[in-house]
């Protein structure tokens, strides 16, 4: 038996080799056909209000292959299979809490433009598949997504909490839906599913800076999910996928005692590290990476005050600008040098360039690892760009039963600054697109919808170009007002008011915490005449870093407005029973007495009254009956003779009794 | 003497009315939170006038009028009264134009119930002429009149199809009247039947008067005739929109599934809220069988009054409807009322008592936040408690006071023989 086995050892060895080999030079054909590629990207920009912007962007394709079923490197196998099972073809979900200061951290970069979102949970989708297929393919999505990332996501697949816009939301492409939780927790639990798609977790690379408690301890972060899939088009080949995934936060960094103590250093702005701020350094790059790269932005409007600063100081500031020693000058020092300088194409918005430094992360090991500082020298204040107008949402009116819902736009240049609007003729106009989603409980009146611009009340049709508008089916979709504004260039304030009576739900609709209120999710204004890029002069080394070739797509404006709480009336959750039966005993008061107020005949009642008590008792009731009649002035009844003997009576209830045992015994031999 | 008092009389008739007048004017200059167009108690998300504008609105916006559960109205209505939501007077409030026509509407109506009245009494009093007065109406053409005001208020308000029976009863003593019942601001519409008959004093009346087959085939045909013709313009008007089936799902289903929870003066918003979804079907059968159930038992016992058994199927369907108003119960309680009724003084006070309770429990439950929704629906409660008791004793003190009639009748005779 030994020497049978040998054989049969070595056979099991040599196609073990054999099958090793093949699959190795598969692989290797696969990588020569197309590669699934990985980048880490971190950014970050000082703001003006003592913060600092930090933005991780990680970015994986699998380009599309011909195989089916196939074995993924890098990229994470849950969003590839949810691509081809939902047929997405394009899709952004993400998580955030805080909401973006526009006012100060700015509105018109591509930062904000894509990465500002709503508090708690937004989710969009569009669909490759006809327009009935969706709805079904949506539903699954969200529960899909809402066990991928541990939250409440599958909330949003009731047709109340989701909506399909057509034009004003920026994506637009048909087959799209959009849907919002505003009130959606997010914490930890769902940061950690996210960073399990990223091929090397936490562990190596930049994102092993991404340290919980700093993050959370941020006034704002934002957590985003986005993928596009390419090559639907054939029938065997899978999707090419891109994924981005991307964390903006925004962080105070610990401001040193010392500087503080010195008044006259209280403008200077806080000096950071990455140490300082998250408590971490990079140690090196994850090996899995293309590229690994930290920048450091400069804003527009920042470098136009450190070039004032410098003509104050010196007078050759252009040079010192340019110059490759730039990053240690005498407004401020980095700890590191940086390996590259960008400096922006100066567009027609503004004579000012924003200035990227980059820091490339693979000379940085474990023992020499990378801790990006700034230390701020002189006191500088600047102002971010903003978008043309500056979008906020409030409630007017008081008590539950009705009120109304105000839009205002605020323009955001001081005075009549020529906005780079569309000139339609001789009249300068300002496009402004208004996408609002109401809960079906909040029933809006769309035809009390007015415009005021300026303080002044226009014409609804003066000001709105295009409106569709979807109202709210009780318990079955929500309402969509989709706007198209004109508003004239030098417009200083306008705004919408529409007015709203709040609906009455049923006990079970209200959640737990029902006084707390109701959300109604942020309203987007997008301004499609604006795009927000930014467009370096060195092209050729940009198409390969992800993030910068993102800043060069031209995004439209588009800004978020606050999430409205409305307090709904609530009913009182402790008594159903006592209602039900109250109710039910008015209704059974109203039966019962108005049937026995038709049934009785009084005269007949009084008549066999009277017939019992003259056969019961003998005479004297009989004389007082009659006195009592006297009394009353009427003429006593004659007593009539009884309508039988008693016998036949006994029979007949002989009869009666005999008749109805003999229907039970039948409907039991029936029954049975 | 006679004429001075009559004089008198008729004076004294155009200054209530004249009063009257003003005081609906004044109501109409209330600022918003007091306007009678915002109160719970008047307008139902049936005859809400904003609702109508919202609807006027999405029509005009080439969307169809119930595409929103915002209007459950007729879209008959939007065509006939829409144009008034939108016209405004300068410097005047913006639901003035058509609070006017609800004002001459309400006018209108009352005068049409005190010729009625007016009838009533000349039918109680002289018997022979008014039968001939009832024979040359009906001669006259009233019969497509009554078909029209029936198959009108059922279009706009489901419930007045009970009506059917009274009418079919009154045709064959009867005058018939259409009245155009407007309640008071905004709001109910309602177009219901008033008809009525002499009350028999004489012989020929105690007789249960049989069914003339003639007049209830003519009575058929021209509701036949009035409904298909509101139906195709129902239609016509609805043809590039949903169709006629989607009027009937967000009318006449929105009045039966009662999906509107917002507090009105009735009972069934707070049940509904408060009901385990389970039995939700059970009890909206229940409730509206209610309806219907005392339907027959009413036309039986009260078949030889059909105004008052007009004036009792009033009074029930505004008590138990979906969406009941205030304006529903000014109207039965503008009708007939027997004087012999007891409790009247007791059902006077607690109508009094919750006119004035009602809004002070809806104003600390919604406005101020500080009741509870338990008061408000105590009101409610007690409200409907009266309405019952009304009805109740209505019909016991007409069952009792016919029955007094008889025994006096049957007693004459006795007394010529002894």
């Amino acid at each position: 038996m030994a020497f049978l086995r040998r054989p049969l050892l070595l056979l099991l060895l040599v196609t073990h080799q054999f099958l090793q080999l093949w699959i190795a030079s598969g692989s290797v054909n696969e990588e020569g056909q197309k590669q699934e590629e990985f980048y880490e990207e971190l950014l970050l920009k000082p703001l003006p209000d003592r913060k600092v912007l930090t933005h991780f962007h990680f970015q994986s394709s699998a380009p599309p292959s011909t195989s089916n079923g196939r074995h993924h490197h890098l990229f994470p196998k849950a969003i590839s299979q949810l691509v081809q099972k939902f047929r997405v073809k394009e899709m952004e979900l993400s998580f955030t809490q805080g909401r973006w200061n526009y006012e100060s951290w700015g509105g018109f970069d591509s930062i904000p433009s894509s990465n500002a979102k709503p508090p708690g949970v937004e989710l969009w989708a569009v669909f490759d598949v006809p327009q009935h297929l969706i709805d079904a393919l949506w539903k699954n999505l969200t529960h899909t997504l809402s066990g991928l990332f541990c939250a409440s996501i599958n909330f949003l697949e009731s047709s109340t909490s989701y909506s399909a816009p057509e034009w004003s939301f920026p994506p637009a492409l048909g087959n799209l839906r959009y849907g919002t939780l505003p009130r959606e927790a997010v914490c930890t639990e769902n940061l950690t599913p996210w960073m399990k798609l990223l091929p090397c977790r936490d562990k190596a690379g930049i994102s092993m800076l991404l340290d919980r408690p700093s993050i959370y301890r941020g006034f704002y972060h934002s957590q985003r999910l986005h993928l596009t899939s390419t090559g639907f088009s054939s029938e065997g080949m899978d999707l090419g996928i891109i994924l981005e995934q991307t964390l903006t936060v925004v962080l105070q960094p610990n401001i040193q005692r010392a500087s503080l103590a010195r008044t006259s250093e209280k403008h200077i702005q806080p000096s950071w590290s990455l140490s300082s701020i998250f408590g971490k350094e990079v140690n090196g790059k994850c090996v899995l990476a293309e590229t690994s790269n930290v920048y450091l932005l400069l804003d527009r409007s920042l470098v136009a005050e450190l070039k004032q600063l410098h003509k104050e100081n010196e007078k050759s500031a252009e040079i010192v600008l340019t110059s490759e020693n730039f990053w240690t000058n005498s407004n401020f020092e980095l700890s590191a040098k940086p390996d590259r300088i960008f400096i922006e194409e100066s567009s027609l918005l503004s004579k000012n360039s924003s200035i990227l430094y980059k820091f490339e992360i693979e000379k940085y090991s474990e023992f020499k690892p990378f801790d990006l500082g700034l230390t701020w020298k002189i006191p500088v204040g600047w102002m971010c760009q903003q978008a043309p107008l500056h979008a906020s949402r409030f409630l007017m009116g008081s008590g539950n039963e009705r009120g109304a819902i105000a839009i205002s736009l605020i323009s955001t240049q001081p005075s009549e600054g020529s906005m780079g609007a569309n000139f339609d003729g001789e009249r300068c106009e300002l496009r402004v697109d208004v996408f609002q989603v109401v809960p079906w409980y909040v029933k809006v009146y769309f035809h009390s919808l007015q415009v005021f611009v300026d303080q002044q009340p226009k014409a609804v049709s003066d000001i709105i170009g295009t409106i569709h508008v979807s109202p709210s089916k009780d318990k079955v979709s929500p309402g969509v007002m989709e706007l198209a504004l004109k508003l004239p260039c030098n417009v200083s304030s306008a705004a919408l008011t529409i007015e709203f009576d709040k609906g009455f739900l049923h006990i079970d609709e209200y959640p737990p915490d029902a006084n707390q209120g109701f959300d109604i999710p942020s309203a987007i204004v997008s301004f499609p005449n604006f795009h927000a890029s930014m467009v370096f002069l060195e092209n050729d080394y940009l198409n390969k870093s992800p993030l910068l070739s993102k800043f060069q797509e031209k995004s439209p404006v588009m800004s978020y407005t606050e999430v409205l709480l409305v307090p709904l009336t609530t009913p009182d959750f402790s008594m159903p029973y006592n209602v039900i039966t109250i109710t039910c005993t008015v209704f059974a008061l109203y039966f019962g007495s108005l049937l026995n107020a038709l049934r009785r005949r009084v005269a007949e009642e009084e008549r066999f009254l009277k017939e019992k008590a003259a056969k019961k008792t003998g005479r004297i009731p009989l004389l007082l009956s009659k006195l009592s009649a006297k009394l009353r002035g009427r003429r006593p009844e004659p007593p009539h003779p009884p309508p039988g003997s008693s016998s036949l009576v006994n029979s007949k209830l002989v009869l009666k009794v005999v008749l109805v045992a003999g229907l039970a015994v039948c409907w039991q031999y029936y029954i049975s | 003497m006679e004429k001075l008092k009559k004089k008198i009389r008729s004076f004294s008739f155009w200054n209530w009315v004249i009063a009257s007048i003003i005081f609906r004017l004044i109501l109409i200059y209330f600022p918003k939170n007091l306007n009678l167009c915002s109160r719970p108690e008047v307008s139902t998300p049936l005859t809400s006038f904003r609702r109508l504008a919202e609807g006027y609105w999405l029509k005009q916006s080439s969307m169809s009028p119930y595409a929103g559960s915002m209007y459950h109205g007729s879209p008959l209505l939007l065509s006939l009264l829409g144009p008034l939501t939108v016209k405004r007077i300068e410097g005047q409030p913006n639901h003035l134009l058509y609070s006017l026509v609800s004002v001459i509407a309400d006018v209108v109506s009352a005068m049409l119930i005190r010729a009625t009245g007016q009838n009533l009494q000349v039918a109680y009093f002289g018997t022979l002429k008014s039968l001939d007065l009832v024979k040359q109406i009906e001669l006259s053409g009233l019969v497509p009149l009554a078909a029209f005001g029936w198959v009108i208020a059922t279009h706009l308000s489901l419930y007045p199809a009970i009506l059917i029976i009274p009418v079919h009863l009154s045709f064959v003593l009867a005058i018939c009247d259409l009245l155009l019942g407007y309640g008071p601001d905004a709001p109910p519409r309602k177009l219901f039947l008033q008809r009525h008959q002499q009350k028999g004093l004489s012989s020929q009346s105690k007789l249960p008067p049989g069914f003339s087959w003639g007049s209830i085939i003519h009575f058929a045909f021209w509701a036949l005739l009035w409904s298909v013709y509101v139906l195709v313009l129902c239609g016509i008007s609805l043809k590039q929109f949903g169709g006629l089936w989607e009027m009937f799902k967000s009318t006449y289903g929105f009045i039966l599934t009662v999906e509107d929870l917002s507090p009105n003066v009735g009972v069934l918003w707070y049940f509904f809220a408060e009901v385990f979804e389970f039995f939700r079907n059970f009890f909206l059968i229940v409730f509206h069988v209610n309806i219907l159930f005392m339907i027959l038992p009413l036309a039986i016992r009260l078949h030889h009054r059909p105004c008052y058994l007009a004036f009792v199927y009033v009074a029930i369907c505004s008590m138990l409807k979906s969406y009941p108003s205030v304006g529903d119960s000014a109207l039965y309680l503008a009708l007939s009322l027997p004087s012999d009724m007891q409790f009247s003084l007791f059902l006077f006070c607690g109508y009094v008592g919750v006119s004035l309770l009602s809004p002070v429990m809806h104003n600390l439950w919604i406005w101020r936040g500080t009741g509870n929704a338990n008061f408000y629906f105590a009101t409610a409660m007690v409200y409907a408690c009266l309405q019952i008791v009304l009805v109740v004793e209505g019909v016991s003190a007409m069952l009792n006071h016919d029955r007094k009639l008889r025994s006096l009748i049957l007693d004459k005779p006795r007394d010529a023989k002894s």
